[in-house]
């Protein structure tokens, strides 16, 4: 068990790392899926059944497809990343990603008391119904609002992506409508 | 069955989250900025989930789904801006998109 979440981890991590560092944003985005696979085979560890088929099939099946296909779609050449902006920035980068990660040690050596386990929730067998249940009941609301986001995102990637019918003749011309 | 410690969970978690962080910080292509935007959503999807497991309650699980609702609508209008600035400036270098500078 304990193995298996580490080979888990290891992969999530090493693949999450080629993500930021690969040139090829293909290679990127399939990396990105490698690294949501794994990430769903620690859902499942934690006994999270739902989560874990949820994730791959929205994240790893929706979203990245319609990352792929912007990609695609935009046939992007490989990062063309030199000269001294770029330098001082990413060593700024680093730095920070250094900062956070002493600031997370430095939280996880205080001793924090646990807190009370609320739930009467028994972790047997699959979840699916339960969370079914707790989300048309008890988040019901939010889950109406839910749908509601999801129509808003429809409508505005139907009017952003719509464009203007014609290509600009100059660049930076004007705003769209 | 032994069971996960839940510290391992969340080193994993904040690590998968630094590591979007500095995806967003030192990359310039905006594709690779949103992908690092999704590894920092699923890194607190991770300690949603470990939380809501050694708290036993469901409720980690629950915060998943909206999150990850969240992630959806965000990526579809973010990747749609990104490809109308493809189309208005052939870039999607965010340091090249410089149109609100003074």
């Amino acid at each position: 068990m304990i193995y298996l979440f580490a080979a888990f981890a290891a992969t999530l991590l090493v693949s999450s790392l080629l993500v930021i560092l690969h040139r090829h944003p293909v290679t990127s985005a399939l990396f990105l899926v490698l690294a949501f696979c794994s990430l769903a085979g620690i859902y499942l560890m934690l006994r999270a059944e739902f989560v874990g088929m949820v994730q791959v099939i929205v994240y790893a099946g929706a979203i990245m497809v319609l990352f792929l296909f912007v990609i695609m779609y935009l046939n992007l050449p490989h990062d063309v990343e030199s000269g001294v902006p770029t330098a001082v920035r990413r060593g700024l980068g680093w730095v920070a990603g250094a900062v956070l990660l002493a600031e997370a040690v430095a939280l996880a050596a205080r001793h924090s008391q646990p807190g009370p386990v609320t739930g009467a929730y028994e972790m047997t067998q699959g979840n699916t119904q339960a969370i079914g249940q707790a989300l048309y009941t008890r988040y019901l609301f939010p889950f109406e609002i839910t749908s509601l986001l999801l129509l808003v995102a429809m409508v505005g990637v139907i009017v952003i992506g719509k464009g203007r019918a014609t290509p600009p003749s100059a660049p930076g011309a004007g705003e769209d409508e | 069955m032994n069971e996960i410690p839940l510290s391992w969970t969340l080193a994993l978690s904040a690590v998968i989250f630094i590591i979007g962080v500095v995806g967003v910080l030192v990359r310039r292509n905006a594709l690779i900025i949103f992908m690092s935007i999704e590894l920092m959503l699923n890194a607190a999807n991770l300690a949603f989930v470990a939380f809501g497991r050694q708290m036993q309650s469901l409720d980690g699980q629950i915060f998943v789904f909206f999150v990850m609702t969240v992630a959806a609508a965000e990526v579809a209008v973010g990747l749609a801006i990104i490809v109308n600035l493809f189309r208005l400036r052939e870039t999607v270098f965010v340091d090249e998109v410089n149109l609100l500078k003074g």
